[in-house]
């Protein structure tokens, strides 16, 4: 039932969407995304897949384009990256608050200027507030099955919300590596069909879509968003266990790494996590006690899973792939604190990391496993945010 | 074979460094291996320096950072060597292979890499033989099977088969075939 490819994190993304078979997929090109939508392409024009691809001018065409087939009750797909997403930016929020269930992996590359095409998470932070739910994945294997959890989440009754599935620029979406690839059928009979809530194409039941809606309407379907997003999160719970057991696998929204008699704990995103994994076991052989805490699901936010994965550490590093520019730390750093507050008097230190595809190296992450149980020690923490891996 | 491999090629865009770890990635992977593959991030120019990596190891690879003291060194343009220090962070008891018509001896001396081994093939010479093109990287992962012993010829070949017969025709693949098995038996080392 398994075969085992060698395969980018882009070209794992498009196997899913060719196993996925959405009815339209409307997208652009940008790098380091462009081998998805290639890839994809690919299988249109083979006849792999029956999606109607629809190549447009623009990114704001793309998301415009996916709004429009989506309320038309198509399952709808696409992907970007950095200005391409902040090109689509009013249209994403369009997307959350007409509750469309769009699937979209995110190929996390920073913002210009200074151009740069290079891995880090500025792209999608800029979307962070706006509805979609947001989920990261560490390497090409999660690429794949998070997007094809991904439809199962989007579409469920009680969420209908866009998902974002980010995997790091370059760093995931290049490298080539040992990916599981299921058959088509359980992966077909896993996602099942779409069943659209409403249709704007249905006239025995005809619905208006995207109407005026002020002072009197405007705050209950926002918060209906929010709401959505709460449910969400017990929703992609019941998907990631009917997902392993299905697969054999062990999706969590998040996953603690050597935490049960840790001192001090890294919390981050993305790739890191498992370049950490390695460092981690060799920090464990000499002797300290240090783990890690991958989010994968970073909205909703599981504040309670994370508070009680995090609760009786004497200390927290919060990476950040992202920089909140004089804010009080990073955009996850900011999250975390603020779950814990009550909770846990550790100091949580804030690392700002990567910024432009800047590598964090072996011994940049020694430094903070170091300076991590350094502040279980002494419980003193450092200046907020750090940089680290910049000059200065 | 040690649990974990780490190889940089060097070459120049468009003599197939980033397929060559493909390639190699590919093959360790029919072979059971986990594998990594991954270009030297950034914008390519055909001829301008390039570089590619590849982790192979009997484990799974969870780290993603760059590989900066390789196990093996693969020159793919021996016009580099001057230009660019391909024995970077190469490990003492390394391997560096060079795409070049001298002698592996010569070469050793003239790169002073005096720990490891040293082994030459003449791979563009055995690509313009087989399939008249200056693409000399499939000939030089046979070298690099012959001496490092990280995979077995059969697996590569076979691997190869397997992945480009679809992309390729007959003849090319047949091409490069003949070509590795050639590089296989004229790789030279000290």
């Amino acid at each position: 039932m398994k075969t085992v490819k060698a395969l980018t994190g882009n070209d794992a993304v498009s196997y899913a969407m060719k196993q996925i078979n959405p009815d339209v997929v409307a997208a652009y090109p940008i790098t380091p995304q462009t081998s998805i939508v290639e890839k994809f392409s690919d299988y249109v024009a083979n006849g792999e897949v029956d999606t109607e691809m629809i190549l447009v001018e623009s990114e704001h065409s793309a998301m415009s384009a996916c709004v429009g087939s989506s309320a038309a009750g198509a399952r709808t797909m696409t992907a970007t990256s950095s200005q391409g997403l902040a090109l689509m930016w009013e249209v994403v929020y369009i997307a959350a608050g007409l509750r469309l269930p769009i699937v979209m992996p995110i190929v996390n590359r920073a913002l210009s200027a200074p151009i740069n095409i290079h891995c880090d998470h500025s792209d999608v932070m800029g979307i962070r507030d706006s509805g979609w739910i947001h989920l990261f994945c560490e390497n090409a294997q999660e690429t794949y099955e998070n997007t094809i959890q991904a439809i199962r989440i989007a579409e469920h009754p009680d969420v209908q919300l866009p998902v974002s599935v980010n995997l790091d620029g370059f760093i995931i979406s290049h490298e080539v590596a040992n990916v599981e690839i299921y058959d088509d059928k359980p992966v077909k009979d896993f996602v099942g069909a779409f069943r659209p809530r409403v249709s704007a194409l249905n006239l025995r039941s005809p619905v208006t879509v995207g109407p005026l809606d002020l002072q009197d309407y405007y705050f209950e379907h926002r918060r209906q968003v929010a709401d959505a997003m709460v449910k969400s999160l017990n929703v992609i719970k019941e998907i990631n266990a009917e997902f392993n057991k299905k697969f054999g696998r062990l999706y969590k929204v998040i996953e603690g790494y050597r935490l049960e008699d840790a001192d001090a704990c890294i919390v981050g995103l993305g790739s890191t996590m498992g370049t950490l994994k390695d460092l981690v076991d060799n920090a464990r052989k000499a002797g300290k006690k240090i783990g890690f805490l991958k989010i994968t699901v970073f909205r909703p936010f599981p504040k309670e899973d994370i508070v009680s994965a995090l609760k009786g550490l004497k200390a927290i590093a919060v990476l950040d792939r992202a920089d909140s520019v004089n804010a009080m730390g990073g955009p996850l750093f900011g999250d975390i604190r603020c779950a814990l507050y009550g909770a846990s008097s550790a100091p949580v230190i804030n690392y700002i990391y990567g910024l432009g595809g800047r590598e964090l190296t072996e011994q940049d992450i020694n430094k903070i496993i170091d300076d991590t149980l350094a502040a279980a020690r002494t419980g003193k923490t450092v200046p907020e945010p750090a940089y680290i891996g910049v000059r200065e | 074979m040690q649990d974990k491999v780490e190889i940089r090629w060097h070459g120049r865009g468009g003599q197939g460094a980033v397929t060559a770890s493909k390639i190699l990635a590919e093959a360790a992977l029919l072979s059971g291996k986990f594998i990594q593959a991954f270009p030297e991030f950034g914008p390519e120019r055909a001829g301008a320096p390039v570089k590619s990596f590849n982790r192979i190891s009997s484990s799974p690879i969870n780290t993603h950072v760059q590989i900066s003291s390789p196990d093996i060194v693969l020159v793919l343009d021996p016009t580099l060597i001057g230009m660019v220090n391909v024995c970077e962070g190469l490990s003492k008891d390394g391997i560096l292979i060079i795409n070049t018509s001298k002698s592996a001896a010569e070469m050793r001396k003239k790169l002073g890499y005096d720990t490891g081994k040293v082994a030459v093939v003449n791979a563009t010479d055995i690509a313009i033989r087989e399939f008249k093109r200056n693409i000399p990287n499939t000939p030089m992962i046979a070298a690099l099977v012959k001496v490092s012993g990280i995979l077995k010829l059969e697996d590569v070949l076979e691997g190869f088969r397997k992945q480009y017969a679809g992309k390729f025709s007959p003849e090319v693949v047949e091409a490069n075939l003949k070509a590795m098995k050639a590089a296989y038996n004229e790789v030279k080392t000290v």
